[in-house]
């Protein structure tokens, strides 16, 4: 029991991470219908910054919670902002280009990421801090759940249901919501479509970068290729979910977190990404609209 | 607007567009010096974690962004202009007329291209043709991704699955069988076709973007599944020892065997371009062309989508497996690391790059993108940068690639009216 409750905890946080990741790239679809290849990369991106501001204001004399608020609160600013840009070079001028013409580019932008870290800063692993601290609340239990563990749950829930407010109650997020469901019709009405897909890059890669900064400093390690995998994989979250829907996103990041933990916990760790892999595949064959997303037919 | 265009009238005087297109180049820099600082400035060394300040790095950024946005601006103005006037007229169009009015300039070319690819591996050295060799093996898996990707518009992110199916496929029959070069090159090529059909049969149903990812996921269940089924595919160490092709039985020294694979190399790629262009003006190529370019009305038309689609797959794939035996052969060892994602990204970037659907423009981008890393070396570290940049740029500035496909008109000529009845 114990060991399944473990496993459940960990796929519960992986699956946190994953939803995270997974609402930029629902969000970009559901505006422009791209799959923004290269959101793993702002992930990685601000996993990397998180690092190097919290080694250079380690230096200056910071630590505790206050060194991990503001390392995240920097990486979450360069992440929007290499989000921004990458949309303004990448993306924009193909808004009416052909449709495999943007995905190509996407995953230009994305090679050229990975390799610009690679380049600039190193190909090894580099150990990142513990930045999030040890709850002396959690010491009775600390052998199911870690302190990390439960900071990820709660960070996700908190963003997840700030964004859903966000996209309901604002004036920007119901410009949003106008712009996915008919974005010539939402221009007619005054709605500035460019500022609306930047607000949802920025967003989206806010987002990605809290996952970044959370996992990087649970797990210990990062290095320029985790953006690749992480965002394969919260790309199959969001498919899973339905892609375009945000509490498909959450839904489908827990599946897939869950699916994960228990088939490395009971089958054979060796196979945990032939799972998340072979999991996508399935949907897509059975449901390609996923979980909670709504089955479109093409206008002709 | 950071990367907005000047859009004021004609009337503002020359110097006061000068200092308002510096301006936007000012911002461009300085928001590109912000936006590098932490990545290019600070290094952190991860042995003894010293934070290392490279602030010279800062200074060629602020240059070279503000260079580079003049560059950007003046090609987005320039394809606003070409959009807006319907002048096809360019380089490539004229020489393409030249060539096909003056045959005598096109037939010598050919041929003293021809000698030139004959005496190549006699002119220069081993190591030579061995780059060469690996070139040309790219100029295949492009040619074949050709079909998939250009004539077809699937976009494949998992075609190095199919060429590592090739080379495992030579590998184990050689290793478990003793089965020749000759023998196992047509199993590849149909294990690999074979492959394609159980893959793209399920998943040939969704659309573009769906399809590149599953393909991606497949991609890498394959070398997953190979790096972890040690009794299969003997994991991560890979098969070593993989016989060279043979030539009647004849003992051949290593040099000659690398001569003696580079005209193999020669002669598959001539019956690649030949298969490939028959493929596309026959009744299946026009069809794949039909489909990429609307789907809908294909099938009003008639046209089976899933048939038509999974040819294209399979003979894609069929490419793919060919190449993965000879790679087997050449390296006479393989290991999953050969079969990684990278590897499709750079044989997409191929077609990419030289013009999807134009065979002139995938054997030049092969040559190219394999070529040119090899020669410089040193900036071959650079060489994934370069190519994801180009890649992006390439789709801004010119989707078509270096050599656009040209379209085709097709003409009806009846026989004095007999077909028409």
């Amino acid at each position: 029991m114990e060991y399944f409750l473990e496993l459940f905890l960990g796929g519960l946080t992986r699956g946190s991470i994953y939803a995270l990741i997974a609402l930029g790239y629902t969000m970009v679809y559901g505006i422009i219908e791209l799959i923004n290849f290269a959101h793993g990369e702002i992930y990685m991106i601000g996993a990397f910054t998180a690092l190097i501001a919290a080694s250079v204001l380690s230096l200056l004399g910071l630590s505790g919670p206050s060194l991990l608020i503001l390392a995240g609160v920097i990486a979450v600013i360069y992440s929007s902002a290499y989000g921004y840009t990458i949309e303004k070079i990448a993306y924009k001028p193909l808004r009416q280009a052909q449709r495999l013409s943007p995905l190509i580019s996407a995953i230009g932008m994305s090679i050229f990421l990975q390799n610009y870290v690679l380049l600039a800063q190193t190909s090894d692993f580099l150990s990142f801090p513990a930045l999030i601290p040890e709850f002396g609340f959690m010491e009775p239990i600390s052998h199911i759940m870690q302190s990390s563990e439960l900071v990820i749950i709660v960070t996700t829930a908190l963003c997840t249901i700030l964004l859903t407010l966000f996209i309901k109650f604002t004036r920007i997020g119901k410009a949003m919501r106008a712009t996915a469901q008919d974005k010539t019709m939402a221009m007619l009405l005054g709605v500035n479509v460019n500022r609306v897909v930047s607000m949802t890059f920025i967003i989206g890669s806010a987002l990605a970068a809290v996952g970044g900064v959370l996992i990087s400093s649970h797990i210990g390690q990062i290095n320029f290729y985790i953006g690749f995998i992480a965002g394969i994989k919260a790309f199959t979250a969001a498919v899973l979910g339905g892609i375009g829907s945000i509490p498909g996103a959450v839904l489908g990041g827990l599946i897939l977190g869950w699916t994960e933990s228990f088939a490395t916990g009971y089958v054979s760790s060796d196979y945990e990404d032939v799972f998340a892999f072979g999991l996508l595949v399935f949907i897509l064959i059975f449901r390609p609209s996923g979980i909670l997303g709504k089955a479109s037919s093409e206008k002709v | 607007m950071i990367f907005g265009v000047n859009m004021q009238s004609k009337s503002t005087s020359v110097a006061g567009r000068i200092v308002s297109e510096c301006a936007q180049s000012l911002m461009v820099s300085l928001w590109f010096m912000f936006l590098t600082f932490p990545i290019m400035v600070i290094r952190i060394k991860p042995l003894d974690r010293t934070i290392e300040w490279r602030w010279d790095n800062l200074f060629y950024i602020a240059i070279g962004s503000f260079f580079l946005s003049f560059i950007w601006r003046y090609l987005m103005k320039k394809k606003r202009d070409q959009g807006s006037s319907e002048d096809k007229e360019d380089w490539q169009n004229r020489i393409g007329l030249k060539m096909r009015s003056e045959p005598k300039v096109y037939i010598t070319g050919m041929i003293v291209l021809g000698i030139a690819v004959t005496l190549f591996p006699h002119l220069f050295s081993s190591y030579q043709t061995q780059i060469m060799i690996s070139a040309l093996m790219y100029v295949m898996l492009g040619l074949g991704l050709n079909i998939v990707v250009g004539l077809a518009g699937l976009l494949d992110l998992g075609y190095v699955a199919f060429y590592a199916v090739g080379a495992y496929s030579y590998a184990l029959l050689n290793h478990h069988f003793g089965l020749s070069f000759w023998m196992a090159l047509p199993l590849g090529a149909a294990l690999a076709a074979l492959f394609g059909i159980v893959l793209g049969f399920p998943v040939l149903r969704l659309r573009g973007d769906y399809l590149a990812i599953v393909t991606l996921g497949f991609g890498e269940i394959i070398r997953l599944v190979l790096e972890n089924w040690n009794k299969f595919s003997f994991g991560p160490s890979g098969i070593a020892g993989i016989s060279r092709p043979s030539l009647f039985g004849i003992e051949l020294t290593l040099n000659q065997h690398t001569i003696y694979l580079y005209y193999i190399m020669i002669c598959l790629v001539l019956l690649t371009i030949l298969v490939v262009s028959r493929l596309r003006h026959s009744r299946i190529g026009r069809a794949w062309i039909a489909l990429r370019e609307d789907e809908v009305a294909c099938q009003s038309m008639g046209i089976d989508k899933t048939r038509t689609k999974l040819t294209a797959f399979a003979l894609g794939a069929t490419w793919a497996g060919l190449v993965g035996c000879i790679f087997a052969a050449k390296t006479t060892f393989i290991n999953p690391a050969s079969f990684t994602f990278m590897e499709s990204a750079i044989i997409l970037s191929i077609v990419v790059l030289g013009g999807m659907g134009s065979i002139i423009g995938v054997i030049i981008g092969a040559l190219v993108l394999i070529l040119l890393p090899e020669y410089l070396r040193a900036f071959s570290e650079y060489r994934m940068l370069v190519f994801g940049a180009s890649m992006v740029l390439i789709m801004v500035f010119r989707p078509q690639g270096i050599i656009s496909s040209l379209k085709q008109h097709y003409e009806f000529h009846g026989q004095s009216g007999e077909d028409l009845g």
